[in-house]
């Protein structure tokens, strides 16, 4: 027998909270709505466009009449919920319906408030929250007369904009000195005032209503400036007062809002309340992405799935006036202890401001210009250290350079123009599927259309196709997980696996109830890394079923099927007898292609998977090991000639480079890792765009760290000097280690840098005494078990053996080997 | 005219692995997942013919090593957004014997 679930209220915070638990379970209970407006739900966020007529009531509708149908949601609407009975569990409606329950929501959001004023009491003065308020705006306004808005906050402009986009005279009253103070400074203010004041606004600020006269309707309002206009309609966006009558009726724990813990449970635990009309910490939120956040959590402790609860949100505002950019987050005021990094130019009517406290942004107010918004709200909730970035950071992302897609604005690329480079997706197309799907996530997004989902470069242009898609309903702050199977991130992942001891991949699944108990390819690798960077290889036993195929079976796959083959060459140097060797068992299984890699070795490719065990076995028995070129973990160490040929050399690069891939091979890491040694500046080993690069000069060694030369060219950055080989071995070891422990699974150097910040590596490793050497012993301590060669490994212990075909007729082996077997 | 053809002990497929089965001139890969169960499917992706046998098994499925297409290995149909079918064929299992219906 199902539970029953009744929800007070049929809106978007309700709605999403009922979505949510869709995607958990939809076996737990029975549903039923009850909501006092006549529709469907609608967007509420959506109203200014519907006053403006930019869109009609159909297009803000959300959840249509099929899908209460198809999901079995059964909807009062129309009918009021009039009180709750606890004792009994039951509510009762208007209509007069006893509706009985198992779990109640209290979803009734917010009303108008209207402040004491004369007159107030008049017809057509009213708020500005519901489809019946714009219905009675529209019904209102005239060309004769004066439509008056009070209040200059967000909903204030939207509801004036929206009546002067009807050629109406409307003037905004605000009882401040400046307009959207609760988001904007004084700057931002002037400039949007006067962005509006172009549409027919007419602004009174430091002003509010002496009177508003008539003899049953409006007919004219005075205003405290002494002045006065003939007019027939006063709409109050002055603010919201959560909807809290029916739970104090029902005598809930109440103070501005109904109050609720972390899981959004009110004082009565069978009862939870969300959205305008709960209050979480002291707060209420008026806005839709925490409310959207308070769902995902409602959702789970309905269905039972445990997490760490809602902890209040970092709000952040657009507003919804085709043609004004504006964004604002945070602390965007500031105080005598902060700093602001401020870019204004009036006459373009650009602004921009951060707000900076002890090298972290706090605060956010971009108009104009506000294509980084979601940059800088990453960079705000995620407290990172901006110090390298604070000379560039206002002029964008772009202006880095060296991250993302330098230059692009997503707001002036075509349809037509592509997005992901991988996968030929444009923009037009990941517009129309978040539009006709319903995409809300990255997640989604790289499902569906598959943009972003193989290299991830775009991911940051993709998200920002997001934004400007949805505005306000994009909810970058909610914690996305790494893949479909999963509402976890990295960071969740890495605590989890640190505090609690686990044996397998599927332990870790279960405890954070994954939806699929085997994950897949992007969780399954990610989750095996992180309990290997914990144990080290002696105590959990690297999964080979957890890895994906190069990895698994120590070769790199081909698109035709067939394998690549790479001996370790020590450093880039080899020997006449050495490639002599290499070239005879390359003769012996006729290798068709034998190719130098850009990593100073030979790359034997087109071999058949039944050939890898006897051409390993050939290659160990004259003294190569892998060169784990299908690795996440060290793959070469590039050199040059150094001081032993060249004449410009300065130190002993090829002995070095040498001697850094003798400790540093069979090492994991989240990513593939590659080090470059060169004897002198001139840097011939082109170790700048290495993940080490090692340089030369006359004094010792100078350490670079964090370069890449694949699909987004990144220099490195330099960390420090050394004086000589023995400190530069044990700095490299330590760095090793600190980014295989620190970084995400399949972040490289580069990534990894530019989000934790150069200064936060320096920091850790340079400037806390003993780290380094922590850092060093820990990375020797888990090599001993690491470097073991996985071609002779696993020849010896039976591994290789499912690499060849089961053959019923030997005819029918691929293996001439085989077949010459057979024969004899 | 399809028999069942003895193949070889369900112990020697690697659990959460595959095994290929080289038939005239068909690759035909067996898969066991976690669960135990078998799979016996043509060892070809529908999208660029990439070699299943290669792939990561989760559930009854198996993602392409090439580009990541999630095949059903009951059903041999794609998953989600893509849409293709690679054959597959029905086995047994007798006293730890698999056989394929060839």
């Amino acid at each position: 027998m199902k539970e029953k679930l009744l929800v007070i209220g049929n809106g978007m915070s309700g709605l999403r909270t009922i979505e949510d638990l869709f995607d958990i379970t939809k076996d737990k209970y029975d549903i039923t709505i009850i909501g006092d407006e006549p529709h469907y739900n609608y967007n509420r966020i959506m109203l200014s466009y519907l006053l403006s007529g930019e869109k009609s009531f159909e297009d803000t509708i959300i959840n249509h009449k099929t899908w209460y149908d198809e999901n079995n949601v059964t909807l009062h609407k129309g009918d009021a919920a009039i009180a709750i009975d606890k004792d009994k569990k039951t509510v009762t409606s208007q209509s007069g319906k006893v509706l009985s329950y198992d779990k109640l929501l209290i979803a009734t959001g917010s009303n108008s408030f209207i402040p004491k004023t004369k007159g107030s009491e008049l017809k057509n003065v009213i708020g500005f929250r519901t489809k019946l308020d714009s219905d009675t705006i529209l019904e209102l306004i005239s060309k004769d007369k004066t439509a008056v808005v009070v209040g200059g906050g967000l909903l204030g402009l939207e509801a004036a904009y929206g009546i002067a986009m009807h050629g109406i005279k409307t003037i905004l009253v605000h009882r401040s000195s400046s307009i959207m103070s609760q988001q904007l400074d004084s700057t931002g203010g002037r400039l949007l005032q006067k962005n509006l004041e172009a549409y027919g606004i007419e602004f009174k600020l430091n002003t509010t209503i002496e009177e508003i006269s008539g003899e049953h309707i409006v007919e004219k309002v005075s205003f405290t400036d002494g002045s006065s206009v003939e007019s027939n309609i006063v709409v109050f966006a002055t603010g919201i007062i959560p909807n809290t009558k029916l739970a104090k009726q029902a005598d809930l724990d109440i103070k501005k809002g109904i109050v609720v813990n972390d899981h959004l449970q009110t004082s009565d635990e069978s009862i939870f309340a969300i959205g305008e009309c709960a209050q979480h910490g002291g707060n209420t939120y008026g806005l839709v992405a925490p409310l959207y956040e308070q769902a995902k959590f409602c959702a789970k402790k309905l269905a039972d799935v445990p997490s760490d609860g809602y902890a209040g949100s970092t709000l952040s505002t657009r507003l919804k006036i085709s043609g004004v950019d504006l964004f604002s987050a945070g602390d965007y005021l500031g105080d005598e202890t902060t700093e602001d990094l401020i870019l204004l130019d009036e006459k373009f009517g650009i602004y921009k401001k951060l707000v900076i406290y002890e090298d972290r942004i706090i605060g956010i107010v971009l108009y104009g210009e506000t294509s980084d918004a979601s940059w800088y709200l990453k960079l705000l909730k995620e407290e990172s250290n901006i110090s390298d970035l604070r000379h560039k950071i206002l002029f964008g992302k772009s202006a880095l350079g060296d991250s993302g897609h330098g230059g692009d604005d997503i707001a002036s690329m075509s349809d037509d123009e592509e997005i992901c480079g991988c996968n030929g997706i444009t923009k037009g197309s990941v517009v129309c599927a978040i539009k006709d799907q319903d995409l809300k996530t990255l997640n989604d997004v790289k499902t569906c259309t598959k943009a972003g989902a193989s290299c991830g470069s775009c991911l940051g242009l993709v998200e920002q196709v997001l934004v400007h898609t949805l505005g306000d309903e994009y909810q970058s702050n909610v914690q996305e997980g790494i893949c479909p199977c999963c509402d976890v991130g990295h960071k969740e992942i890495k605590a989890c696996v640190s505090l609690n001891d686990y044996k397998t991949v599927y332990e870790v699944f279960e405890n954070l109830a994954w939806k699929n108990e085997d994950g897949c390819i992007k969780c399954r690798p990610a989750v095996n890394y992180y309990l290997l960077v914990k144990y080290n290889d002696d105590k959990y036993k690297n999964d080979k079923r957890s890895l994906l195929v190069n990895d698994r079976v120590f070769a790199n796959i081909q698109k035709d099927g067939t394998y690549s083959v790479v001996p370790r060459i020590w450093g880039g140097v080899t020997s006449a007898q050495e490639l002599k060797d290499m070239a005879d068992i390359a003769v012996k299984y006729d290798v068709p292609t034998v190719k130098f890699t850009g990593g100073q070795r030979l790359d034997m490719l087109g071999v058949r998977k039944d050939q890898l065990e006897p051409m390993w076995k050939d290659l160990n028995d004259v003294g190569f090991v892998s060169g784990q070129a299908y690795a996440k973990g060290l793959r070469t160490v590039k050199t040059c000639v150094g001081n032993v040929w060249c004449r410009f050399g300065t130190q002993d690069a090829m002995q070095t480079g040498i001697d850094i891939e003798k400790f540093t091979w069979g090492s994991w890491t989240p990513h593939k890792f590659k080090i470059a040694v060169s004897g002198c500046p001139r840097n011939c080993a082109e170790a700048t765009i290495k993940d080490i690069g090692v340089i030369a000069v006359d004094s010792g060694w100078e350490i670079h760290i964090a370069g890449n030369g694949g699909i987004k060219v990144r220099v490195t950055d330099f960390l420090c000097k050394v004086k000589n080989n023995e400190e530069l071995y044990v700095y490299i070891k330590a760095i090793m280690q600190f980014y295989r422990e620190d970084a995400y699974y399949l972040e490289r150097t580069a990534h990894w840098i530019e989000r934790v910040g150069l200064e936060y590596i320096k920091e850790v490793l340079l400037e806390t005494k003993g780290k380094i050497e922590f850092y060093e012993q820990r990375f020797i301590e888990s090599q001993k078990h690491a470097q073991i060669d996985p071609w002779e490994q696993s020849r010896k212990d039976g591994f290789t053996k499912e690499f060849s075909p089961i053959v019923l007729d030997i005819k029918d082996s691929p293996s001439y080997e085989a077949h010459e077997k057979a024969n004899a | 005219m399809k028999t069942w053809k003895k193949i070889t002990n369900i112990n020697d497929i690697p659990l959460m692995g595959s095994r290929i089965l080289q038939y005239k001139e068909e690759e035909i890969v067996l898969f066991k997942n976690r669960k135990e169960e078998i799979f016996v499917i043509n060892n070809v992706c529908p999208h660029k013919q990439g070699k299943l046998s290669e792939g990561l098994v989760h559930g009854k499925n198996v993602t392409c090593p090439l580009h990541n297409w999630d095949i059903n290995l009951e059903t041999g149909e794609a998953l989600g957004s893509d849409s293709g079918c690679t054959q597959v064929y029905e086995s047994k299992i007798e006293e730890e014997m698999l056989y394929v219906l060839l």
